[in-house]
């Protein structure tokens, strides 16, 4: 296997669980819910599709797991934004602290055990084509996923009326509401649509990324995803071209350390965070592109008025 | 039709003063019940594992210290982010401002070992604040200059300061007889924030917290600062109107919780640890995000919430020495406690009725997120 090959391999890896939990993120907001939560539904996925691997030996239910502890994870987020109507931002940040301490709780007992490996698929006779075969059919589960989960959003979002209705209510809940279209429903569906995708991103992570436990594994991946909707502008197209992006700066830094570069090592693993200020800083510089594309109604509760 | 969401929310004429009091109280009695269901699905008693956890730490003077020690930077930090909160600015990165802040005052004893002289402390109190203040602006100025998302830079930028402050404490602060451990010197008389009483170990962080409060109360309350920032918040378009500056006052109070933020950081790193190391907090400049909320956003409840989520730390601590918990548990009270403060307020503004029925939303309206 060539070095630019294994290179590239690595950098699937990485982008994988960001494109997952950024489409999965994408989707909610465009229903008009911002969902700071995503960390913490990570985690949750990590630590899930972890501990279930190796209650039942199988990765494919760990993975499931995760789904699922995603699901219930952002229904508790669905609860108090759209049914209590609470404040989006901190109903957000309270999610992720909870999932990172309970995460820690049900993590203790997996600390320094070796889990169970998603093992990759290998596609026959496509996977015997030289370079791209490895590339793209010789991988896990999940990645082969995100794949679909791409099509699958973009056809969703603008080729399907359920589709047309959730970017409505995300554009305005109060017209979408008077349509007789139900705001509540949408919304929900939404957030687990997010809690599903954000929990198998955490999956990826402790169960093809690195196969073992470690306390607060995401280390900020989820904020990264929210940093790449934004980037994407809420297109899932331009989604694919940021995690592929972020998830080759993250293995740079790797390959730079390798080389023997003299850079502090701590410098390297900030790059991703100055990545993303960087990144915002320039989409957000673009006021038109940012304008037309964000959802008007994000981030804002929705009482309705009769 | 409507499915079957049965929830009903409708807008109270006015606040109810009733709840505004009351819904902190609910929300921690909600937590402890919760918490005691934790414990019970751990196997062990809930009622004595809530008692060591919530109580015995007040029981004597060492963990009323300890209390003071972690309750000053919480309450000091959330004053200030209630100012952001307030005016609707979200800066959740009070974290890497504690962090540069306390960069920034142990470079003076780092680089000026001999300089003891009762001048060192306030200087180191200075170089404290100014780079909470530095590390509070970029996510401003980028705010105000780029239409850059706050939240998603100020958080970025806790991050780079936590890598920052590792490489910091293990290259140029490194104490050359430390043995190769990560660390700065250990600071010497002049340069250590004293304690405040003879009983105990509590610094004069605990009095900054005190000013903070009553800075930031008689700000809000007073003047005409004040004012604007919460008209900002409330009615962006009315302050708009009344020639407020919103990019003015998103400056100001990104400035204000990052001073407030460095000064707790100096002061952990001054008076509690008294050197620097790779790690100089768990998280209060999060959990002081909690600590506003559970506060109402307001000074003087603030003052309040800082001693209650201090005690979740302390308690975690106690847990973990006698019942063998994991001191993580102390996020997942923490994390409970936001949700069901965030719930119990819904009740202030709203009437909350449950099932199908239509007679109970005849009027309301809808409204942004607070």
């Amino acid at each position: 296997m060539g070095l630019v090959e294994a290179i590239l391999l690595t950098v699937f890896t990485a982008a994988t669980p960001l494109l997952i939990a950024a489409l999965g993120e994408l989707v909610t907001e465009r229903s008009g819910v911002l969902n700071l939560g995503v960390e913490g539904m990570m985690i949750m996925g990590a630590i899930s599709g972890f501990a279930f691997a190796i209650y039942t030996g199988n990765p494919y239910i760990g993975a499931l797991a995760a789904i699922i502890v995603g699901i219930l994870f952002s229904l508790l987020f669905a609860f108090l934004t759209i049914s209590l109507v609470t404040n989006q931002v901190a109903t957000g940040l309270a999610l992720t602290i909870l999932g990172l301490g309970l995460s820690g709780l049900w993590g203790e007992a997996f600390v320094g055990i070796p889990g169970v490996k998603l093992e990759p698929i290998i596609v026959p006779f496509l996977s015997d084509i030289p370079f791209i075969g490895k590339l793209f059919f010789q991988q896990d589960i999940i990645f082969y996923f995100s794949i679909i989960l791409l099509f699958g959003v973009s056809w969703f979002l603008f080729k399907t009326r359920a589709g047309l209705i959730l970017r409505s209510v995300g554009d305005s809940h109060s017209s979408a509401h008077s349509l007789g279209l139900s705001v509540v429903k949408t919304r929900y569906l939404a957030v687990m649509f997010g809690g599903a995708c954000s929990g198998l991103a955490g999956a990826h992570l402790s169960l093809v990324y690195t196969t073992q436990w470690i306390e607060n594994m995401t280390a900020g991946r989820g904020w990264i995803a929210l940093a790449l909707v934004v980037f994407a502008s809420w297109r899932p197209n331009r989604v694919l071209i940021g995690a592929y992006l972020f998830g080759a700066v993250g293995i740079a830094q790797l390959h730079i350390q390798a080389l023997g570069f003299k850079i502090p090592t701590q410098f390297l693993s900030a790059l991703p965070y100055i990545a993303t200020i960087l990144v915002l800083v320039i989409i957000s510089q673009n006021r038109r592109l940012t304008m037309m594309n964000t959802p008007s109604s994000l981030g804002k509760g929705f009482v309705p008025d009769r | 039709m409507q499915p079957d969401f049965s929830i009903r929310l409708e807008k109270r004429g006015s606040a109810s003063t009733l709840f505004a009091y009351f819904s902190p109280f609910i929300a921690l009695g909600l937590m402890l019940f919760f918490g005691g269901i934790l414990f019970a699905i751990m196997g062990h008693n809930p009622l004595h594992a809530l008692y060591v956890y919530f109580l015995e730490p007040l029981m004597d003077t060492w963990s009323l210290h300890e209390l003071a020690i972690k309750a000053s930077p919480l309450i000091l930090i959330a004053t200030g982010l209630c100012l952001c909160f307030r005016s609707g600015n979200w800066n959740i990165g009070a974290e890497g401002q504690l962090i540069m802040g306390g960069i920034a005052g142990a470079a003076l004893p780092v680089f000026f070992p001999t300089y003891t002289s009762f001048s060192i402390l306030p200087l180191m109190l200075i170089f404290g604040i100014l780079g909470g203040m530095a590390w509070a602006f970029i996510p401003a100025f980028l705010k105000n200059r780029f239409g850059t998302n706050e939240i998603l830079t100020s958080l970025m930028l806790v991050y780079i300061a936590g890598h920052f402050l590792d490489w910091i404490v293990r290259g140029p602060f490194r104490n050359p007889q430390g043995f190769n451990f990560p660390g700065s010197i250990s600071f010497s008389e002049w340069q250590v924030l004293p304690e405040m009483l003879s009983s105990g170990r509590m610094h004069y962080g605990m009095l900054f917290a005190i000013i903070g409060v009553l800075v930031v109360w008689f700000l809000l309350s007073k003047t005409m600062k004040g004012f604007e920032i919460q008209v900002i918040g409330q009615a962006p378009r009315a302050g708009r109107f009344a020639g407020f500056s919103p990019k003015g006052t998103t400056i100001f109070v990104f400035l204000v919780s990052g001073a407030f933020a460095g000064l707790a950081g100096i002061a952990e790193v001054s008076g509690a640890i008294q050197q620097l190391r790779p790690s100089i907090s768990p998280g209060y400049g999060f959990i002081a995000i909690i600590v506003a909320f559970l506060g109402r956003l307001n000074p003087l409840g603030i003052f309040a919430a800082g001693i209650v989520l201090a005690l979740s730390f302390l308690g975690g601590e106690a847990v973990q020495i006698s019942l063998n918990v994991t001191d993580k548990i102390a996020n997942v009270f923490q994390g409970l406690l936001l949700f069901f403060v965030l719930a119990c307020d819904t009740l202030i503004h709203h009437k909350i009725s449950f099932g199908h029925s239509w007679r109970f939303y005849n009027k309301g309206a809808t409204h942004g997120a607070r």
